[in-house]
């Protein structure tokens, strides 16, 4: 049974003091049941997921108490995706013909600092500081840039192109322009990572209607296809966050398993993707996910993001809506954005961000602590 | 009476003249990690061993913690005193590579390819005074 997303919607990211999570959440939903002309009362399922702000489930108090199953769903920075594949997998049994996926998220402000406990480490490994995404993030860049030769320049593109994209997006939190200048100048959190190449903490909501695919004109005229979902998690010997220690023999990480599973799935490849999202946490994610997900080699990102080609008028748009640094990370609702945006410029309502390209595959990525990935490769 | 004590037992050997890191070592597959696991992380057997890891090793790769990290990071220092740390994986021949904060906090003293060797250093005081200790890698030169 294929699936097909029939309905889109919602909260602008940032900061919205007047609204809870949970009510982002509920904001979100409510568009997309709008998006695919349904009601509430027709879903048959709902999976979701939020970080920070509650239970997602607490969401049928907002929408209506319809008896339906709803499941939470919690895996880090993956689960939005792991939201989708959970509901791409309930349609797919052929034991329901219609859903919503809802992710959201609120953030105190100021970097995550995780509890050792729950990745069963001990409090010393919190107390001593070695506990940040920050400070993984920017290890892992570190001796990447050493290994394929990527220079801090590349690094501030990433960033100011993000935010030259997230300028074109009305739900974007960061939404003006900065120099490359500004941002390899900005305060220095982790070298090689300035303010400025990291996102931060935010909050917002997305929601998503799917259907049978077979059914899926009822309720749209420009369904988008999943043609392929998938997740997985670590290997021994990759290297993760929250590690105090990793082998000395590495091997891949998850998102290049869970690309090849998704490619293979879709039965397609990286270079028939026109427009793709791929996590940016910081700038450095952004640059090792391009070769992790299979869109070059590694180290020839330095050529392609010089040339200007992960832009929206390049031959490989990245990040289009201004990824996780414009954005912000609202940890329930980063993947179901990223599924958001592409299904917007398969349908070619990105506005002007709209790729040139007349999109017809698109891709989406997500990496979560402690080692998970989550792609989607969606069809119009 | 105060005295020096580790940050949490069986991180390192204490008290040492020579201290070591303490890993534990799987019998099926060879491969070690560090803290000390109750299984492997490649297999998942049980049949693991502690020993004492090497005191010297290579820097894989580094960073600069910037800012003072919010709790549960403690080291008695306040936003005013903090003070930039180095952070880095160090490759342990033949054993594994620990994740350890660096002695030096500057890029112009760190490389990867370094040759590093393991040091006990004083992290805090705790509220009666005792000095807690905590491992950390430092350039040899
Ligand atoms: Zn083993």
């Amino acid at each position: 049974m294929d699936v097909a997303i029939v309905g889109i919607g919602i909260h602008p990211f940032g900061r919205t003091p007047e609204r809870s999570g949970l009510q982002q959440g509920a904001f979100a939903a409510r568009l997309a049941l709008k998006d695919a002309g349904v009601e509430w009362r027709d879903m048959q399922f709902g999976f979701g997921g939020s970080a920070s702000a509650g239970s997602a489930d607490a969401l049928v108090n907002e929408l209506g108490l319809t008896g339906m199953p709803f499941i939470n769903v919690a895996n880090g920075c993956a689960t939005g995706g792991s939201a989708l594949l959970s509901a791409y997998n309930a349609i797919k049994s052929g034991e329901y013909d219609i859903g919503i996926v809802v992710g959201f998220d609120k953030h105190d402000r100021g970097a995550f600092n995780a509890d050792p406990r729950q990745m069963g480490i001990g409090a010393w490994y919190g107390e001593t500081g070695l506990m940040l995404t920050t400070q993984f993030f920017a290890m892992k860049i570190q001796r990447y840039m050493h290994a394929f030769n990527i220079s801090a320049g590349t690094l501030a593109k990433v960033a100011s192109k993000a935010f030259s994209n997230g300028a074109k997006n009305p739900n974007a939190w960061r939404r003006e322009e900065i120099s490359e200048e500004e941002i390899l100048t900005s305060t220095m959190i982790s070298d090689p990572l300035t303010k400025f190449m990291f996102c931060a903490p935010g909050e917002g909501g997305v929601a998503l209607v799917i259907c049978r695919a077979d059914q899926a004109r009822r309720y749209t005229d420009r369904p988008v296809y999943l043609k392929g979902a998938a997740l997985r998690s670590r290997r021994y010997g990759s290297f993760e966050v929250f590690a105090p220690s990793q082998a000395l023999q590495q091997v891949d990480g998850p998102t290049v398993d869970t690309s090849r599973a998704a490619f293979d799935m879709a039965g397609v490849g990286p270079r028939d993707i026109d427009v793709l999202q791929l996590q940016d946490t910081e700038s450095g994610a952004e640059v090792m996910h391009m070769a992790e997900n299979g869109f070059c080699e590694h180290g020839e990102q330095e050529a392609l993001i010089q040339a200007g080609e992960t832009a929206i008028g390049g031959k490989l748009p990245v990040n289009t809506d201004g990824g996780c640094l414009a954005s912000g990370e609202p940890i329930g609702a980063t993947g179901l954005r990223q599924v958001y945006e592409t299904c917007l410029q398969l349908r070619g309502d990105a506005g002007p961000r709209q790729v040139p390209n007349n999109p017809k595959l698109g891709y989406t990525h997500v990496y979560g602590a402690p080692g998970i990935s989550a792609v989607t490769i969606l069809q119009r | 009476m105060t005295e020096r004590k580790p940050i949490a037992d069986g991180l390192f050997t204490w008290p040492s003249d020579n201290p070591a890191l303490l890993g534990s070592r799987c019998r099926q597959c060879k491969i070690a990690e560090f803290p000390c696991k109750a299984s492997c992380p490649a297999c998942g057997s049980e049949e693991v061993a502690v020993e004492e890891l090497p005191r010297r090793g290579k820097l894989w790769t580094w960073t600069i913690q910037g800012f003072m990290p919010k709790s549960p990071y403690n080291s008695g220092e306040t936003v005013d005193t903090f003070t930039p740390y180095g952070v880095g994986y160090i490759e342990l021949p033949g054993a594994v590579c620990v994740e350890s904060r660096l002695v030096e906090n500057t890029t112009r003293d760190l490389a990867i390819g370094m040759d590093m060797e393991l040091v006990i250093e004083t992290f805090r005081y705790d509220d009666v005074g005792n000095e807690i200790v905590t491992f950390a890698f430092k350039a040899v030169n």
